[in-house]
């Protein structure tokens, strides 16, 4: 199969580099801290390669049987998202668990004021 | 007037070892007073390190080392205390090496001193792969401090008012040791590094296993290298955050 056409390899190492430094510039910022920046950084490095190795896309194409090649950078951009989303999940779940857990210790510090202030009042 | 000190102690599940350094501390040094951060640990930490006449500071989760270290800092700041030294929980940190990491804080030699490992004979062995690493992250935040680095993994220092101020309100997260280096001289503390004994570790496991290293290293190295490009942020003055 024919490389990547051109125009469609320039657009997306484009697009890639803006992904990879908005992704920089939001760490640089303190906006995204590195931990979950890892994940959408290996995304852009990734996609940058394939869009700039314009042979690799129309190999895995010829090889994966796709008629059209850039076809493999959506699917590739996809799977990422995907990967990516999954990983927010599990975030997710774990800032869940740990509001719960917040919540149940303001309980019981409050609980443990308000002895304390009933303590103080039947001492005066 | 004294200057008061306060020792922060970052435990997990360090029960069996806590207890020893506390009173071991308080032997050495019985002006400096003991705070224990408790990250969530499962085993019986906070009530050993209570018995041992701690302050405990008793997280409801596990935060990682550098939440942990954070919640120290930021009670020496409400506290006001003068300084603030590391140690950990596990018994690497010799209590009688304290006052060689505490002293050029005190006399106002340096803002921040680091207890190192290798610049004197006989203290400490550690892998191969762990000194590469080692070797490698000092070769990179000397370039970046352009000061002599030679451990940035040690967690045995200490920092004056300004530091405490500084990692009070920014403290990096999940591998703290190596980025609080550049953090500080970025804010325009004085570093200093002084030789110390160190013992191999007593109980407990390292923050750092080996599956974790290459997501340590590249952490870590993306981290320094876009701190390089950050702005330094506004210290909290006295009485705010």
């Amino acid at each position: 199969m024919a490389p990547t056409p051109l125009a469609v390899s320039i657009a997306a190492t484009i697009a890639s580099l803006v992904l990879l430094f908005g992704v920089l510039e939001l760490v640089r910022r303190r906006r995204l801290r590195e931990k979950y920046a890892l994940l959408w950084i290996l995304t852009a490095v990734v996609l940058l390669i394939l869009s700039v190795w314009r042979g690799a896309v129309s190999g895995i194409a010829t090889a994966l049987g796709v008629s059209y090649g850039p076809t493999v950078l959506f699917a590739v951009g996809a799977l990422f998202i995907l990967v990516v989303l999954l990983h927010y999940s599990t975030v997710i779940s774990a800032l869940t668990d740990r509001t719960v857990v917040l919540a149940q210790k303001v309980a019981s510090l409050e609980q443990r004021i308000d002895e304390l202030e009933r303590g103080q009042d039947s001492e005066s | 007037m004294a200057k008061r000190c306060l020792a922060i102690i970052p435990a997990f599940n360090e029960a069996g070892a806590v207890g020893d350094v506390i009173r071991a501390i308080q032997r050495e040094r019985p002006d400096v007073d003991v705070a224990v951060i408790d990250d969530g640990s499962r085993d019986a930490t906070a009530k050993v390190a209570r018995e041992a006449g701690a302050i405990v500071l008793q997280l409801p989760f596990n935060l990682g080392i550098g939440g942990a270290v954070q919640t120290g800092y930021k009670y020496a700041w409400d506290n006001g205390y003068d300084i603030a030294i590391q140690v950990d929980a596990d018994g690497q940190h010799p209590p009688s090496e304290m006052s060689k990491v505490i002293d050029p804080v005190a006399s106002g030699e340096a803002d921040m001193v680091i207890g190192t490992r290798f610049r004197e004979e006989g203290g400490f062995k550690s892998s191969a792969v762990r000194r590469i690493g080692i070797a490698m992250f000092a070769w990179l935040v000397s370039t970046i401090i352009r000061e002599k680095v030679t451990d940035t993994t040690s967690g045995f220092r200490a920092v004056n008012r300004k530091g405490i101020a500084l990692f009070e309100s920014d403290y990096p997260q999940d591998y703290p040791e190596v980025e609080t280096q550049a953090l500080a001289h970025k804010h325009g503390l004085r570093l200093m590094e002084v030789p110390v004994q160190m013992e191999e570790r007593q109980a407990g496991e390292s923050s750092i296993k080996l599956w974790g290293s290459f997501y340590y290293v590249v952490k870590v190295t993306l981290a320094l290298v876009i701190g390089l490009f950050r702005k330094p942020i506004p210290l909290p003055e006295e009485g705010g955050h």
